[in-house]
């Protein structure tokens, strides 16, 4: 079948985004996103992970009998990761001392695991490469906005060390939003991170009702279902009670 | 039950194009086909990163020796050395820390500052301290040069990232005295960060084990190098 890039750049960016729409990562979401600046970090590493192991799965994906599709497409990934990390380490060195510590965060992500499943093992490897991009936007975004969220109300900044992620350059992103700010330690914590996810996902719940009032989407929302491996059936002909 | 009507079929047409599709397909749908196929791409990721661990372990080392110098450069202040700081480093065998790679600053031949690192472990494992201590056993400074803490949590004992680290500077096993060399939850007088003591825990911890290791061998470690390697030329 040929991909719709249009649906799927939806997908990824908002209709089933990682964070809010498939409610997946959750555990890097709570450890990195206290500051907007290592949300902004470990996205980034995701995303060009979710690219790689989309193609690489998507090219293997004949190869591979149902029954031991899980453990082939976890022993793909771990091993793209593990890759990724002894490169940046060898040859970009600068980069690796700051995204160095998100990278093996990554194989705890079963948003991952579940593109490969939902996605990348059905469809071919441009089309995979578009969705794990696609994903991984998505996916930056949310770690963005919900650190962004929880660093202006928790430490009173926005960005901070962002000059060590970025260059020197864009030292300018380091905002003092409230000036001697005591700091609301909560929201630091990974409670936080639940309580700041909890308020946004009310929020696009609203924009998605607001949207769906207005009659923009005429799809009939399928009842998604979430299975150990993330995946997900917004489609119809999904096979997802195996 | 498929295997066999697939063996049957392809006995009858041992000849016909499909006779190796059909064998294949019988065979792949078998178990023990499911377990030699994962045990290939076992091999094959094996394969993978065994290469590209072989292709980066050079360039790995290099970093961490640049990394070492760096960080080395930042423990040993210029002024009170005349000599390459890496240049003929000292191993020490201590009863306890094992053995301990040293680096010392000299002038005029006399030991001004000795660096070396001592492990301690925190939440992400090995955390890797860099102490430079003068030879009253003060401390010059202290860096870390690894870890793997939790990033916005643990990783604020980097220079880069907060000065906590640099609270060190000037410390000795006498200031503050040894019962407050901890963090302040366990009573001593180092603040930990807000969400993450075992990190601060670590170092803190390291630090007094590395200047334990100086009172131990204060006398070798000060001891004037036999071999003058000292080039008054280095900056």
């Amino acid at each position: 079948m040929s991909a719709d890039y249009s649906k799927i750049a939806r997908s990824g960016l908002w209709d089933d985004n990682i964070i809010f729409g498939q409610m997946l990562a959750l555990c890097p979401l709570l450890a990195v996103t206290g500051t907007a600046t290592n949300g902004l970090g470990m996205g980034l590493a995701t995303a060009a992970v979710l690219v790689m192991s989309g193609v690489a799965i998507s090219l293997v994906r004949n190869a591979i009998t149902p029954e031991i599709r899980i453990p082939a497409f976890v022993l793909v990934i771990a091993c793209i990761v593990t890759v990724v990390d002894m490169a940046l380490n060898a040859w970009l060195h600068d980069l690796h001392k700051v995204l160095g510590l998100f990278i093996p965060l990554i194989v705890t992500n079963c948003a991952i695991l579940g593109r490969a499943e939902a996605f990348a093992s059905r469809n071919s490897a441009p089309a995979a490469a578009f969705d794990g991009l696609m994903m991984g936007l998505g996916f930056t975004a949310s770690l963005v906005f919900v650190g962004a969220c929880r660093e202006i109300l928790g430490s009173g900044t926005l960005f901070a060390n962002a000059s060590v992620l970025l260059g020197p350059r864009l030292g300018f992103l380091e905002i003092t939003v409230i000036p001697d700010y005591d700091g609301f330690l909560l929201l630091i914590l990974p409670p936080g991170g639940f309580i700041i996810l909890g308020f946004l996902l009310a929020l696009k719940s609203i924009v998605d009702s607001r949207q769906r009032a207005s009659g923009h989407t005429a799809d009939s929302r399928l009842p998604k279902v979430f299975t150990a491996a993330g995946v997900l059936s917004p489609e119809p002909e999904g096979e997802t009670a195996r | 039950m498929t295997e066999g009507s697939a063996v049957a079929e392809a006995a009858e047409h041992p000849a016909s194009p499909g006779w190796l599709r059909g064998r294949i397909d019988a065979f792949r749908t078998a178990p023990i086909a499911h377990g030699l196929l994962l045990g290939l791409f076992s091999l094959l990721t094996a394969l993978v990163l065994a290469v590209v661990n072989d292709l980066t372990r050079g360039a790995i080392e290099d970093r961490a020796t640049e990394d070492l110098y760096a960080s080395l450069a930042q423990v040993i202040p210029d002024d009170i050395r005349d000599n390459e700081v890496t240049a003929g480093p000292l191993t020490l065998d201590d009863p306890q820390e094992g053995p301990v790679t040293v680096y010392r600053a000299l002038q005029g031949g006399k030991v001004t500052g000795t660096a070396y690192e001592m492990i301690g472990y925190g939440y992400g494992g090995r955390i890797e301290v860099l102490l430079g201590v003068d030879p009253d056993g003060q401390l010059l400074g202290v860096r870390v040069l690894s870890h793997a803490e939790t990033p916005g949590l643990g990783d604020k004992v980097e220079a880069a990232k907060s000065d906590w680290i640099f609270r060190f500077t000037g410390l000795s096993l006498g200031n503050p005295g040894p019962d407050a060399w901890k963090v302040k939850r366990d009573g001593g007088s180092f603040d930990q960060f807000s969400g993450a003591t075992i990190t601060p825990r670590a170092v803190v911890g390291a630090v007094r084990r590395g200047l334990e290791f100086f009172g131990r061998n204060q006398p070798a470690l000060l001891a004037a190098p036999a071999d003058t390697t000292a080039s008054p030329e280095a900056k």
